[in-house]
């Protein structure tokens, strides 16, 4: 199935959530609620005609000061016994920084997840497991976020791994290797 | 114990296997709660290698980000950088010319033939067949050497370029590849398959292990050999073809019972079928430029032009210290079948000469997360044959 139809068919089944559809490069993006996300993923999941069995991928994206709501959850759906794809952006608030879990749909959106959550601290209603994945468990701050700065003098607010490797470097300063 | 009592206390043991363990391929910590010698969970945890590629990406220009791309799957450079290729030009609507595009295919198979004997032979070394690790560096050598014929470099290349490639091949990196593909179908016949192919101990160590169902695999995201050899043919080069798939024959290997085995048999049959396509893309070698001529606004110009052509100097320093500065608008997903599975680039241009955002979909990061599926319930020495079996690269799971 063409991508427009079946963004089309998305846009019938729910019509209060689809916000926007857009087409760039042959490829469709359907923006939506998040409330019912869990509902439209369901619904393209089990749809015999749509089957959209692999999710590619899972990610979020930051549009700080370009756009409200502040956030996105892209999801990439493909179909392997119809060979088709679709974009699916859920729009996330700042002050409402979460959206359901999908886990149970698919279960590769497990990592994903943690890692959108990790590097974007978007948090994900009813995942099983919810921890940081990419960075350590004591990280303070969200990385991906476009707030975050990419280099600076933290001071007393680096984190603790590295003060003690400075630490360890101005100790054994004194001593010469030969 | 109690003496006379017969009865036996037990309690489950948890252990930590990795960071630093020669059997998971780089810094993958498993933690294993073991009953006896039984696995009850295991749990996979990642991030040791993480350097942040995503975020430094969108501070960099899309040229300067190509050499990010080397250091993901740190031995099949080539396939990353062709794919962060194709999704750049794809989002700026270029067409590379049909010769770089021919290049491009057979470095992007001699890439999966040198990932997928090193994943294999590491596979059995981790097993306990030794001989196959031998065989396997003296074939990948030759690659590398002809890799560094060609672009100076062995193992971080950057030779793809936004618009074709960096230079053109040499006649005689062509005649030495073309040995190479006639002599190496009978190295895999005579060596590597005989070595293990009806092993009695490769055969119990990797049958009926790890076994996953097509559906569960699907579920899982899981794509590559991992996938295939559930026997879902799911591949990017056919499904959905970039470069010069197209015009090539090739046959797409599947298994059947979601086993170690399976896989590993997979794999031996990408090989040739690699080799195939290596082969044809050699015969079928068009003539013409590397470069696509008509995008001097998104590749950098020839050396000898900015030293004598006002503009291509100008083009040259814009496009180095700026980026391209007519990026379209828009956001593309682009994917691309590496060694290890299905390498996607999502990338979203705000117009400026700098991605702003970047994620990639690295296939050893799907994989790794299923581990706790294909162990459960086998013993601590099926975890290694796991862990070799979904073929990970951590710099790539990590990012």
């Amino acid at each position: 199935m063409e991508p427009k139809e079946i963004a089309e068919l998305i846009k019938e089944r729910f019509v209060s959530e689809v916000l926007d559809i857009k087409d760039f490069c042959d490829q469709v993006s359907v923006i939506v609620k998040k409330d019912r996300i869990k509902e439209i993923m369901k619904y393209l999941h089990s749809t015999p005609e749509l089957y959209f069995d692999l999710l590619t991928d899972l990610c979020g994206v930051d549009y700080l000061g370009k756009k409200e709501p502040r956030f996105e959850v892209v999801y990439h759906l493909y179909s392997i016994k119809h060979r088709h794809m679709i974009r699916i952006k859920a729009e996330v608030a700042d002050d409402e920084c979460s959206i359901d879990s999908v886990v149970d749909i698919w279960a590769g959106a497990d990592w994903h997840e943690r890692e959108c959550f990790d590097l974007y601290g978007i948090a994900f209603n009813g995942h099983p497991d919810l921890r940081r994945i990419l960075m350590p468990e004591d990280w303070e701050g969200h990385p991906l976020r476009k707030d975050y700065p990419l280099k600076s003098d933290l001071g007393d607010m680096e984190w603790k791994g590295v003060k003690e490797v400075i630490e360890i470097a101005e100790k054994n300063k004194g001593y010469e290797v030969r | 114990m109690t003496a006379g009592t017969g009865e036996i206390k037990t309690k489950e043991l948890t252990i930590s296997m990795g960071p630093q363990h020669p059997a998971t391929h780089g810094v993958l910590r498993v933690v294993l709660d073991l009953d006896g010698e039984t696995v009850v969970k295991c749990t996979p945890y990642v991030g040791y290698l993480h350097r942040g590629t995503e975020k430094l990406a969108e501070n960099r220009t899309y040229l300067s980000a190509l050499p990010l791309m080397d250091r993901l799957d740190y031995i099949s450079s080539m396939s990353n950088d062709i794919g962060y290729c194709v999704a750049v030009e794809r989002l700026f609507g270029i067409e590379p010319p049909e010769r770089a595009k021919y290049i491009r295919t057979i470095m992007g198979e001699m890439t999966r033939i040198s990932s997928h004997i090193i994943g294999v032979a590491t596979h059995a070394l981790d097993i306990g067949a030794m001989t196959l690790f031998l065989y396997s560096f003296r074939d990948r050598e030759w690659l590398l050497d002809l890799f560094e014929m060609t672009c100076g470099a062995r193992l971080t290349v950057s030779y793809p370029r936004i618009g074709g490639v960096r230079n053109d091949v040499s006649q005689k990196f062509l005649d030495s590849l073309y040995k190479f593909t006639e002599e190496f179908p009978k190295k895999i016949e005579d060596e590597y398959e005989t070595l293990i192919d009806q092993n009695r101990i490769w055969l119990q160590r990797t049958k009926g292990i790890g076994v996953i169902s097509a559906e569960d695999a699907i579920n899982w995201g899981l794509t590559g050999p991992t996938l295939r050899g559930s026997g879902v043919p799911y591949d990017v080069r056919k499904y959905a073809p970039y470069d010069a798939y197209d015009k090539v024959e090739f046959d797409v290997p599947i298994g059947k019972n979601g086993d170690v085995y399976d896989r590993y048999k997979c794999r031996m049959e990408e090989l040739k079928q690699s080799n195939r396509i290596i082969k044809q893309c050699i015969e079928k070698m068009p003539t013409g430029p590397v470069m696509a001529p008509d995008a001097p606004k998104f590749t950098l110009p020839p050396k000898d032009k900015v030293l004598t052509d006002m503009e291509s100097l100008i083009h040259q320093f814009v496009l180095i210290t700026k980026g391209p500065m007519n990026a379209p608008e828009g956001e593309i997903y682009a994917a691309t079948e590496v060694p290890k599975g299905e390498l996607g680039f999502y990338i979203i241009s705000d117009g400026t000469g700098k991605p702003y955002r970047l994620r990639l979909r690295a296939p050893s990061f799907v994989h790794v997360s299923v581990l706790p599926v294909l162990c459960k319930g086998g013993l601590v020495s099926d975890v290694i044959a796991n862990i070799g079996t979904i073929d990970i690269v951590l710099g790539e799971c990590d990012r």
